[in-house]
């Protein structure tokens, strides 16, 4: 199982807590984390990544055992931490004030 | 006894204003969609139970939500908005060709006879229909394959298509505005489109009586005469009496005819209503003095209407989608300001009461006669 932390916004949308657990079918990287997420919750599509382009939506970052994923290609295979759901995979969303 | 519902759109959630016909005592309920920029929400007039919105951040980008049971509840449906390619650039600021991009919905308009069907103005500028309640979204790709669209060019805020009129006696009939190319027009249910900008003078480009590149705020009808247009531009009043083929200016003695809001009397075709703003760089009203302006006669002469609004002190602004008006007799009218308040009047104009404050800044108010 893949631990995933989302942005405290999403949870009125997925009406879960804001970690999720997902089932990874083969190597756990961004992709098939972002595909298994969207698939549990279809709510969720588009909304990490853009759905026409793919692309990581620029406010939004995806940081695991302390380090900076965000612009890892994705398909690169996650942490082993990750994959094996010691660690969780953390979805951030940039601060905004004002 | 038949009641009113306003649908309040603003920076950070939404909120349904309910009253009966008296229109005296309202109940708000909301917040809807916390900590998310609802732009436009709006009901069908198939089925008033039904409505549509808008939901969008910088963060997670677009959602389209519905509601089957009249804002009690919803549900997120499609936001896959596809541009093809294939279409060219745009302008953008700079000069330089901008690729299309979608970036977030503006408006919605459901149909007038169906209410799985609807349209949605985007920005990038372009227009989309849903058939299936807003599950799946279809470009109308004659729109951007106008010989125009190269000379389109963005606003200091966007480049978006901002307007839906549908034609309620011809359904292959629609109306467009986009910011800041100007209004296009369809005969032919979106397949191809003319720009129809002729008599719209604009002192901001090379040509003031260019094709294109004309900021229309807000485009409004009356449904027993959609060959009459009323609309607020930049600045001027402007009305049309044969479906925008050509355009006059009905400013009139209006303090100032820069504004962004413009709606219509339910009931007296050319009685129209507007606020007017001090400037482009000044979004308030002139004097402070925030005051409706209505015209009894499509433009030219208008009157203030003051009573129960701020007579001083006021800096809001009125926005494009943030005005509406009932069907009940008298005529309700209402309107949004970015201050987070929303005022109605329920005798036309003629007295107004605050009926929600220290909202959000607000982006749309539409508004539902309920049987």
């Amino acid at each position: 199982m893949i631990r995933l932390i989302l942005p405290g916004q999403l949870c009125a949308l997925t009406r879960v807590g804001t970690e999720v657990e997902l089932r990874i079918e083969g190597q756990a990287t961004l992709r098939s984390v972002l595909d298994a997420l969207e698939a549990q919750y279809p709510v969720l599509r588009g909304l990490l990544r853009d759905p026409v382009s793919q692309r990581r939506r620029p406010l939004l970052r995806f940081f695991a055992c302390q380090e900076d994923l965000s612009n890892e290609l994705l398909d690169a295979p996650l942490p082993q931490a990750v994959a094996s759901g010691t660690e969780p995979l953390i979805v951030i969303a940039a601060i905004a004030g004002g | 006894m038949s009641g009113v519902r306003v649908l309040v759109g603003t920076q950070k959630c939404a909120f349904v204003l309910t009253s009966d016909g008296k229109r005296q005592r309202w109940e708000l309920s909301g917040p809807h969609f916390v900590g998310w920029e609802i732009y436009h929400l709006k009901g069908s007039i198939a089925d008033p139970n039904r409505l549509y919105a808008s939901q969008y951040n910088s963060w997670f980008g677009q959602l389209i939500q519905r509601s089957n049971d009249g804002g009690e509840t919803w549900e997120p449906v499609g936001n896959r908005f596809v541009l093809e390619g294939g279409i060219g650039n745009y302008e953008g600021y700079d000069g330089t060709p901008q690729a299309w991009e979608f970036k977030r919905i503006w408006h919605l308009e459901p149909s007038l006879t169906d209410p799985d069907t609807i349209y949605a103005g985007a920005e990038d500028a372009a227009l989309f229909r849903s058939t299936d309640g807003g599950q799946n979204w279809e470009e109308f790709r004659g729109l951007r394959a106008h010989h125009s669209t190269r000379r389109w060019q963005p606003g200091r805020t966007a480049m978006c298509l901002h307007t839906v009129l549908l034609d309620p006696n011809n359904a292959r009939r629609f109306f467009i505005a986009v910011m800041a190319a100007g209004v296009f027009r369809t005969d032919d249910a979106g397949e191809t489109w003319r720009a129809i900008n002729r008599g719209l003078k604009s002192q901001y480009i090379a040509d003031p009586n260019a094709e294109v590149g004309h900021c229309v705020h807000s485009i409004k009808m009356h449904p027993r005469r959609p060959h009459v247009l009323f609309m607020q531009k930049h600045w001027d009043v402007m009305r049309s009496d044969n479906a925008g083929d050509s355009w006059q200016e009905v400013s009139g003695n209006l303090p100032s005819d820069f504004g962004f809001a413009i709606d219509v009397h339910a009931h007296e075709p050319e009685t129209i209503y507007v606020v007017p703003i001090k400037s482009e760089s000044e979004h308030f009203p002139p004097e402070a003095k925030l005051r409706v302006y209505r015209s009894r006669t499509g433009g030219y002469d208008w009157e203030p209407l003051t009573k129960g609004l701020p007579q001083n002190d006021c800096y809001a602004n009125v926005l494009r989608e943030a005005m509406g008006v009932d069907s009940l007799d008298p005529c309700g009218i209402y309107f949004g300001t970015t201050g987070g308040e929303v005022y109605g009047s329920a005798d036309g104009g003629d007295t107004w009461m605050l009926i929600a404050q220290r909202l959000p800044p607000i982006h749309s108010i539409e508004v539902q006669t309920l049987p």
